[in-house]
């Protein structure tokens, strides 16, 4: 199967302002040599601690920055290559669904006005055209015909969240990249956000890359899990094989560090040691190493590539003689 | 449990009134925090859970908040009705209080030590060179690594789980004897919110103290908490020890919460319980349950009158009507089998 | 952190007026004092006989049926010349206003979306601001024929760079908003983007200085007319009333007091609005002050 969606070697560095002007200026890797096939109709995890580059992967994904290396295609499409006018042609098949949902929808206009606007900037059909579409597309994400009249601020999360949502499906994407989109919201409401994005996938035949930094969520929306740490994606596979016997050293910290209302997690010792490293300055070789229990000098030498282990891909040099993982039965779908 | 409480709040009922608006934001609270234990208040955002800590700090906008009824007594003393400079001999001293937002928290201008050194010198009369042999000590304590040198730092140079720390390391300074930390891992990683939630257990076993902890996700509560609370609308909907809410939920907004969670029993990707409607507006008291309009549960009598609190079983009170019929519903859920 | 239920009805639009005016007197009175200026200025030969009309052996008479505010060293009508004088003040006043905000409106989002090309409009900006912006006019107004034009056109080059600054600095900030990217996201670009997502919300400060600009228009044009800078010492203006009357100040300080207290109440009513408008015209803000 071809892939639908495609990144090679993607890589993104934002040049920080000069600390002394003796000194070069700072280089952030943000995104480093990611390589990814996202395929039709799959719905692909991406999950991380903050700072480890998964909404600068989002962002490239969407075309709001542009890679400093690597190429995105989009059915065979260069991305990167598209002229101003193809590049506008070609977003109607890739929109994005933003974690918070006041700030992503412009406070001076009405809901009516905000999920018309893709309408409008694609000119598809008279005004009469697009308003009978704003009216059925508020009553396909759920949001009552008198909130639309309503400005952001008259909104709750979750009906900003469904605004927000009836714009990113406006043009009938394909694509569907939500950065947090139920990060900021409350659990009853997550719920019925989450709902709604599966039934709308289901429906529309979206493929979706679901961001996100809570595990519980991801286990639950995503086909396949791809975990970053510091720019590098460290772990790829199938989310029943990842959650059930999480490979990478990093991956099962994460597992570990989950909260959940488990009686397993009453009272255990489970924080994993140190922080996240300054992706300013990170460690040479594996980014991992400096927390990780099982580092050696390889990983300080050789940057571990994603390979293929135990039906997954893993980038860790000791992928294979690592111990057995603890299982976590609590987020356990297999 | 009951004898000799820390902290005693009792019937506690408090509005806000702006320009011709009132908002219930508590009615008629209660609960006792005892010596060592920690107590876990949940709930979603506008619940009144923050507003019952800043009660109990004496924080709440003197013009527009007003206590109507009730009592919080630290060590049997009533804080209600203490003057502002009463009330300021009792925060940062005999309790502490860690937020939300660690950056916002810290005044970016001074050196992490001279802001811990401050905490102690506000309350106890002792020399700055013993301040800041306090403050070192404060920051060993709370684990951050080279304390000497760290002093002298700017909460900029620190990440946001050491800031959290530093926070943590302020608001003990004193030895207080309740901390209140609301939300106190929300804004950071999962991997450094473990941190924090394990130095919290351990500084609480350590120096003795009791701990109000504010969230809205039950997995800090399983991790961390003795006893919780679930609060909706501004009352406490069920109470009890955390092994007990869990095994035997019996409020059905506690039921609506647990069933809501995703990656947790609900087949994948199959469609998780929503808990319909909105939170009420809080500008008239409500007769009945509050909850029972959005309760999958409700029956008639639930809109009624308010239902008193009932024992469930020892220490464990819920104030729904409906508790048999949720626990039927819940028997076969998968995080209530987990703990029974 | 929200105690009030999430949502809520809009009440009918006159309520929300009279609700906001029982809230805000100081804005309704402040408005009131614009409102009676602007039918003064309009309304100007109802009101008062003619400014013009010399009559030396009226000079210096003290008030009376036939001129209620007394007569100056010319014998002019100190009313009717106050009543006039407004004309001159309102008019430079929303003039200024008005192309100051629509030139550094232009220039200042075109700073603040170009990065070479807002280098260079910030560093003619800053040169502008180096000169005392009083200075500039005048020497502005002694470049041009006299008249209320050039008295506009010379208050306003220096009020410009003011206005361009505070806007090229809103627009970065609002560029950065998620609300923009998600724009871009659907395909919203050029003009459309600055009209629909990035003018919008750069209005509140805008016009916080745009009344600031009004205001201080106000002053530098009696400034100028005191000077006996752009406009004929005949006209009537409140400046130019003022400077006649520093000869008789000792003898006859009222007349001085005359076009000091109007200038004065003018301005100030500018300025009040101007605050109490950038709040009430937020959408965010609005519900607090109750519009």
């Amino acid at each position: 199967m071809s892939a639908f969606l495609s990144l090679r070697n993607v890589g993104k560095d934002y040049h920080l302002a000069r600390r002394s002007p003796f000194r070069p200026r700072p280089v952030l890797r943000a995104v480093d040599a990611v390589s990814l096939d996202v395929h039709q109709g799959e719905t692909l995890g991406l999950v991380g601690e903050s700072g480890c580059g998964k909404s600068s992967l989002a962002r490239l994904i969407m075309q709001l920055e542009t890679p400093s290396r690597g190429a995105i295609t989009l059915d065979d499409v260069d991305l990167a290559g598209l002229g101003k006018a193809d590049l506008k042609a070609a977003r109607r098949n890739f929109q994005m669904v933003f974690q918070d949902p006041y700030a992503s929808l412009n406070p001076r206009m009405r809901a009516r006005a905000i999920i018309a606007e893709a309408l409008r900037n694609y000119r598809t059909g008279t005004t009469a055209d697009i308003a009978a579409r704003v009216d059925e597309l508020a009553r396909q994400v759920g949001l009552g015909a008198h909130l639309l009249d309503r400005f952001p601020h008259e909104l709750s999360g979750g009906q900003c969240q469904r605004v927000g949502i009836a714009r990113a499906i406006a043009l009938n994407p394909r694509l569907i990249v939500a950065d947090e989109a139920v990060s900021a919201l409350d659990v009853s409401i997550q719920a019925q956000i989450l709902n709604l994005i599966i039934r709308l996938q289901a429906e529309m035949r979206l493929t979706l890359i679901f961001v996100s930094h809570d595990m519980s969520v991801i286990a639950h929306v995503a086909d396949r899990v791809a975990v970053m740490y510091l720019g590098r994606i460290v772990e790829l596979g199938a989310t029943e094989t990842l959650f059930a016997s999480p490979g990478h050293p990093y991956t099962r910290t994460l597992l570990g560090a989950v909260p959940t209302p488990s009686p397993a997690r009453r009272g255990r010792r489970s924080a994993p040691a140190g922080e996240m490293p300054s992706p300013l300055n990170p460690p040479s070789g594996c980014h991992f190493r400096t927390r990780c229990a099982h580092a050696t000098s390889l990983c300080a030498q050789q940057v571990p590539t994603l390979r293929p282990v135990m039906g997954r891909s893993i980038a860790c040099h000791h992928a294979e003689t690592l111990p057995a993982p603890q299982t976590y039965p609590e987020v356990d779908h297999a | 449990m009951t004898s000799n409480p820390v902290l005693s709040v009792d019937m506690l009922s408090l509005e806000f009134r702006t320009s011709g608006q009132c908002v219930h934001a508590l009615d008629k609270v209660s609960f006792s925090l005892a010596r060592g234990e920690t107590l876990s208040l949940v709930g979603e955002s506008g619940c009144g859970k923050s507003v019952t800590a800043m009660a109990i700090m004496g924080l709440l906008p003197k013009n527009s908040a007003r206590v109507t009824s009730g009592s919080i007594r630290l060590d049997g003393t009533n804080l209600i009705g203490l003057s502002e400079r009463q009330m300021q001999t009792i925060r940062g001293n005999r309790i502490g209080m860690v937020f939300q937002d660690p950056m916002t928290s810290l005044n970016p201008v001074h050196t992490i030590g001279m802001q811990i050194a401050e905490a102690v010198r506000r309350h106890k009369h002792v020399s700055k060179k013993d301040a800041w042999a306090r403050a070192r000590q404060m920051l060993e304590r709370v684990r951050i690594p080279d304390a000497a040198n760290r002093l002298l730092a700017y909460p900029h140079e620190l990440s946001g789980g050491q800031r959290q720390r530093v926070m943590i390391a302020i608001a003990l300074a004193c030895d207080p004897e309740l901390l209140i930390a609301d939300e106190p891992t929300t804004a950071l990683d999962v991997t450094v919110q473990a941190q924090i939630l394990e130095l919290i257990g351990e500084l609480k076993t350590e120096l003795g103290m009791s701990v109000l902890l504010i969230t809205h996700d039950l997995g800090v509560v399983a991790a961390s908490a003795d006893r919780m609370m679930v609060m909706y609308a501004g009352r406490i909907v069920e109470e009890g020890p955390v092994e007990r809410v869990f095994a035997r939920p019996s409020h059905g907004y506690t039921a609506g919460l647990l069933r809501s969670l995703p990656g947790h029993g609900a087949q994948r990707r199959g469609l998780l319980a929503e808990i319909g409607g909105t939170v009420p507006r809080l500008d008239k008291l409500v007769e009945g349950c509050v909850y029972a309009p959005r309760c999958a549960f409700a029956a008639g009598p639930c809109t009624a009158a308010l239902p008193p609190p009932r024992q469930i079983e020892a220490g464990h009170r819920s104030a729904c009507i409906r508790h048999e019929a949720v626990f039927g519903a819940m028997a076969d859920n998968d995080i209530v089998r987990s703990w029974a | 952190m929200s105690f009030t239920g999430t949502t809520r009805t809009t009440p009918s639009t006159l309520s929300r007026w009279l609700g906001y005016a029982r809230s805000n007197p100081a804005t309704v009175f402040c408005a009131g004092v614009l409102v009676i200026f602007l039918l003064i200025a309009l309304f100007a030969p109802l009101l008062a006989g003619d400014p013009l009309k010399i009559d030396p052996a009226q000079r210096l008479r003290p008030p009376s049926d036939s001129a209620i505010w007394g007569r100056d060293h010319l014998g002019r009508d100190v009313f009717a010349r106050a009543i006039y004088g407004t004309r001159v003040s309102m008019l430079v006043g929303f003039s200024v206003a008005i192309l100051v905000t629509v030139l550094g409106v232009a220039i200042g989002i075109y700073a603040g979306l170009s990065t070479i090309g807002g280098a260079i409009v910030m560093r003619l900006a800053d040169a502008l601001m180096a000169i005392p912006a009083v200075l500039l006019a005048i020497a502005f107004a002694s470049l041009m024929n006299a008249g209320l034009l050039t008295v506009i056109i010379a208050i306003t080059i220096p009020e410009i760079p003011r206005m361009v600054r505070l806007v090229r600095s809103v627009v970065l900030g609002v560029r950065q908003q998620l609300h923009v990217t998600a724009a871009i996201s659907i395909g919203t670009s050029g003009l459309a983007l600055v009209w629909r997502h990035i003018l919008p919300n750069t209005l509140g400060p805008v016009l916080v200085q745009a009344t600031y600009a009004c205001a201080s228009a106000i002053i530098a044009s009696a400034v100028l007319s005191f000077l006996g800078v752009g406009l004929s010492p005949e006209v009537p203006s409140w400046g130019g009333m003022m400077a006649d009357a520093r000869q008789q100040f000792r003898i006859h300080p009222v007349l001085m007091l005359y076009p000091g207290v109007l200038l004065s109440l003018l301005v100030l009513a500018v300025n009040i609005l101007g605050d109490r408008l950038s709040d009430a015209l937020d959408p965010r803000k609005a519900r607090r002050s109750g519009l």
